[in-house]
Order: C-alpha cells, then sequence, then structure tokens
C-alpha cells in the first residue's frame, strides 16, 4: 500500500508536468466546451427531446474526456514508456507489475475526476447548468465507462511499435471516434454510414448512459444495454493487453 | 560462493545462435568484463542473468537464485543498467531518484547517491536538460540508489567522449571501492583492462578467451620486426625479437647496407582484441 502510494504520487506529478497530457487530453475538453457552448449552448436539441446544447453538450465532453483521458492518453503514454525503455527498466526493480499499473490507471482516473469536476462547475457559471442529481448513478456510470477506455487504452498500446506512431494512431482513433458517437453534435442528422460506425462504438453507449443521467434524471441501471456494451469493449481491451502486454522496446 | 555462475548456458533467437554453452563465474567483490564485438551475444548473456530472457539451456545462478523465476526479493539485490538511457525525462535529478529508491526496503540516501555520480551540481535539473555523460551517471545513479550487491552495467561509457569515460570509470571504481560485485560488458579493450579483474573474451557467442587483462595481453601473438628488401616488404613474427633483431643487423653490417624502414613493433592492446575477435582492421 505504501509502494501504491508512492507510486501513484509520482504518476500524478508525471501527469501535471507532461504537456501533452495536460493540454491534449486533459484541457482540450474544456476548451470545446467553452468554445462549442457558447455557440449553440442555448439552443434547443429537437432531436434530443428539446434539451438545451449547453447541456447536451456537457454530458458530451465529459465522454470526451474520458475517451481522451483513459484511453488515448494512456495508451500514449504507455508506448513512449515502453519505446523509450522505461518499462524495461521499473522490470528490474522490486516495483510489482500490479502495482505499477494500479497506481498508473488510479493516476489517469484521478485525471479525469478532476475533469468531470470542471466541467460540471463551469457549467453552472458560464451556462446555468444544475448539478446532476444521480450522483450514485453518474459516479458508478463514469467510473465503469473510464475503466473500460483505460483497458482499450492499454490494449491499443501493445498494438503500435513506435513511439512516434503513438500519437497520430491514437489520435486517429479518438478524435474521429469521438466527433462520431456524437461527443460535439447530436448524431441525429448524421449520414447512414456514420450512424452505423456509431452503433459499435463504446463511446456511443457510454454518452447514451451519461445523457441519460444528466439530462433524463434516469438511474444506471435504465440502460443495461450500453452497460453491457462498455463492459464488453473494456473486457476485450483487457483480455487484448493480457495477451499482448510488452515491457521491452520493439526490436528492430 | 560465486555472485554469478553460469554453466554451458545456451540461447537462440530461431536460426541464430546467439550465446553457445558458454561458463563463467563471478567472485563476491569482482569486477567482471564481458568483453566482445557487437553481437557478440554479450547483451543476451547480461539480459538473461537480469531476467529479462529466458534462457534455452543451462543452468544461471545470480546470488544463489536462477533469475529465470526470481522475484522482488532477488530484485532488491541487484542493480541494473541498460544500454538504453530511458527516464522520465520531465523529472529533476533528485526526483528521478527519490522516485526509484521508494521501490526499495533499504535505499541508500539520495543526495549521497548524487554526490556518489558528481551530479550535485545538477540535483534540480530535469532529466531533459541533462547532457549525455550526464545522463547515463543518472542512469547508474538510479541502479545505485536501492544499495544492491550487484550491478550490471551493459556498455556505460558506448558514445562518451574521452572525458565523460573517464569520469564514468572513476564511478565505477568507487563502486568497487564499496565492494560490490560488477558484471560489466564493453566493446572497449582499454575500459576492461582499466576497470575489470578479470574479463572473458566472447566471440559469435562463445567465451575465447578468459582471465585477467595484464594475462590476456600477455598471451599476445608475436613481435613483429618489419623491413624492406629490394623494395619489398618483409614482415618477420617472432617470440624472441631481441635474438631476431640481432642476426638481422649482423647480417646487414655484414652485408654493409641498411635495412630500409626498420621497426619494430609490440601488438597493440587492440591487435590482441582483434585476433581473439576475430575482427579486421580497417
Amino acid at each position: 500500500m505504501k509502494l501504491f502510494r508512492h507510486e501513484l504520487s509520482a504518476e500524478l506529478l508525471l501527469y501535471r508536468r507532461s504537456r501533452e497530457l495536460a493540454f491534449f487530453t486533459f484541457l482540450l475538453p474544456i476548451v470545446f466546451f467553452v468554445l462549442l457552448g457558447s455557440t449553440y449552448g442555448n439552443d434547443r436539441i429537437k432531436s434530443e427531446g428539446g434539451v438545451r446544447g449547453s447541456n447536451f453538450l456537457e454530458a458530451g465532453m465529459i465522454g470526451y474526456g474520458a475517451i481522451s483521458i483513459a484511453f488515448a492518453g494512456l495508451a500514449i503514454v504507455l508506448v513512449i514508456r515502453r519505446e523509450s525503455g522505461v518499462l524495461k527498466r521499473l522490470r528490474a526493480t522490486p516495483l510489482p507489475a500490479p502495482t505499477y499499473v494500479a497506481a498508473l490507471l488510479s493516476a489517469f482516473m484521478i485525471a479525469f475526476a478532476i475533469e468531470v469536476v470542471a466541467l460540471i462547475v463551469l457549467g453552472r457559471v458560464l451556462f446555468g447548468i444544475g448539478a446532476p442529481d444521480r450522483i450514485g448513478s453518474l459516479v458508478v456510470a463514469l467510473a465503469l465507462g473510464a475503466v473500460a477506455f483505460c483497458g482499450l487504452g492499454i490494449g491499443v498500446a501493445a498494438l503500435i511499435k513506435t513511439a512516434e506512431g503513438a500519437s497520430a494512431v491514437v489520435n486517429a482513433i479518438y478524435l474521429p471516434a469521438a466527433f462520431i458517437a456524437g461527443a460535439f453534435f447530436s448524431p441525429h442528422s448524421f449520414p447512414a454510414f456514420l450512424r452505423w460506425i456509431a452503433d459499435v462504438l463504446p463511446l456511443t453507449y457510454f454518452l447514451r448512459l451519461v445523457r441519460g443521467i444528466m439530462l433524463h434524471d434516469q438511474a444506471i441501471w435504465s440502460y443495461p444495454g450500453s452497460v453491457a456494451v462498455i463492459v464488453a469493449w473494456g473486457l476485450l481491451g483487457a483480455f487484448v493487453a493480457v495477451r499482448t502486454f510488452r515491457w521491452e522496446p520493439t526490436e528492430g | 560462493m560465486s555472485a554469478i555462475s553460469v554453466r554451458d548456458l545456451r540461447k537462440s533467437y530461431g536460426a541464430l545462435e546467439a550465446v553457445r554453452e558458454i561458463s563463467f563465474e563471478v567472485e563476491r567483490g569482482e569486477v567482471f568484463g564481458l568483453l566482445g564485438p557487437n553481437g557478440a551475444g554479450k547483451t543476451t548473456t547480461v539480459e538473461i542473468l537480469e531476467g529479462y530472457r529466458k534462457r534455452d539451456a543451462g543452468s544461471v545462478e545470480v546470488l544463489g537464485v536462477d533469475p529465470a523465476g526470481a522475484g522482488g526479493e532477488w530484485r532488491e539485490r541487484i542493480g541494473v543498467v541498460l544500454q538504453s538511457s530511458a527516464m522520465y525525462e520531465t523529472l529533476t535529478v533528485a526526483e528521478s531518484l527519490e522516485l526509484f529508491a521508494g521501490y526499495y526496503s533499504r535505499p541508500r540516501p539520495v543526495d549521497e547517491v548524487v554526490e556518489l555520480i558528481g551530479l550535485r551540481e545538477k540535483r534540480d535539473d530535469r532529466v531533459r536538460r541533462l547532457s549525455g555523460g550526464q545522463r547515463r551517471r543518472l542512469d547508474l545513479g538510479l541502479a545505485l540508489v536501492g544499495d544492491p550487491e550487484l550491478i550490471f552495467l551493459d556498455e556505460p561509457t558506448t558514445g562518451f567522449d574521452p572525458r565523460a569515460r573517464r569520469q564514468a570509470w572513476e564511478t565505477i571504481r568507487t563502486l568497487r571501492g564499496l565492494g560490490k560485485t560488477i558484471l560489466l560488458t564493453t566493446h572497449y579493450l582499454d575500459e576492461a583492462e582499466r576497470l575489470a579483474d578479470r574479463v572473458a573474451v566472447l566471440r559469435q557467442g562463445e567465451i575465447v578467451a578468459a582471465g585477467p587483462p595484464a594475462e590476456l595481453i600477455s598471451r599476445t601473438p608475436a613481435t613483429e620486426i618489419r623491413y624492406r628488401e629490394n623494395g619489398r616488404e618483409v614482415v618477420v613474427e617472432t617470440d624472441r625479437p631481441t635474438q631476431v633483431l640481432h642476426e638481422l643487423t649482423a647480417k646487414a653490417i655484414a652485408e654493409k647496407r641498411e635495412l630500409e624502414g626498420l621497426a619494430v613493433t609490440r601488438p597493440t592492446l587492440e591487435d590482441v582484441y582483434l585476433s581473439l575477435t576475430g575482427e579486421e582492421t580497417e
């Protein structure tokens, strides 16, 4: 436990000091919330049952934050650490692998939690959005999604071979995914082929869950299908991660 | 009991036999050098000893434990400096050392390590701002901070300028003075000669020579005597240069001619090494 706390505080320090993590994965959802919120925040979105744009966007940016921090940020950090040889070096120390992975994931979960609080506070100040009613359901849903995206992040990290390619590959996956799943705009006006893609993306179901809880005051158990899809994707990521995780840089 | 004991170790990567039945022992408190050109099997051997790679055959004991199944308790007792110096670029020197110190149950005080690796002035600088030589010293510091009994150094000075090499050598001598056992790989003969008590020379996965460096050098090819005769270069190799030279010069004096371009050369350390490892001089 002492070792876990030691590693966790180091991971949080590393997170704060990383410009890429701090800006692209942490700050960008907040920037988009402010920018897009000021363009359509006061509109009513008919296709979403007449909810206010700012409320719709706030939940969207929480989903975007989850995929950008837990999936993209974690995957990029892992690839860079593996390819530079940091993981290999850690392997030579007495730090147990499970403690390391647990501390690393916890740091990213904490970053995501701070992100959510920041978005909610900002939503209240800028757009007068009320605090969510279903706190319990929301916390469980957010934790579930963050863990699942972490699993996918570790899984995808194993498939990327070079540190230089990490950002490119990860950005090429999660930025379109966030758009198609409807984090920024209501996907109802999207063409059919984008909606087909959206139907398999885990973020689509995570957003459905978060919006159901935040916009329609539903409980998490009202969405067993969405929960199942998120869990399935998380397990798939974890399965790939366990099967293909490497401590050493890619050879050659 | 030896610090390291290797018997009939073998390791192949597909069709490539990287290590072919090598055996050696490293005593406690000894600096042992694994010497050889790139691709001779040095790193493969060391990474098996560090527990990174599985061997195909043979037996290996490091501090009395088989590294293939060793756990945290064993890792407390070893320090590893890999070929690449990977670390967190955004931490300072002291923060990096503190982070790694936390992984061990009885670490060496961070400031003591900073002093030992000669980075006191850089203590609060970010790793990203260190020079190549300074990074390598921090690398060594990270391996030392757990106060290990045995330290693996994989090519600790490759790519260093002469001054940085000398500093690194000083640090390694200091470690030896602290009673640490050190296994060093290098492709520089002078490095092995200056630092190691004993060396094993690897060539294509086999040990072709082993012993104290001075002994290896004395087991050298013959002295060369060169001169020109009728415009042709003559090279005489001999174990008894005094005798041969005397005969040659006596003959030349008797015939009243000059041995043109006469030169007597002892083999350099490099020649010894090249002849052992089968590398050609350019």
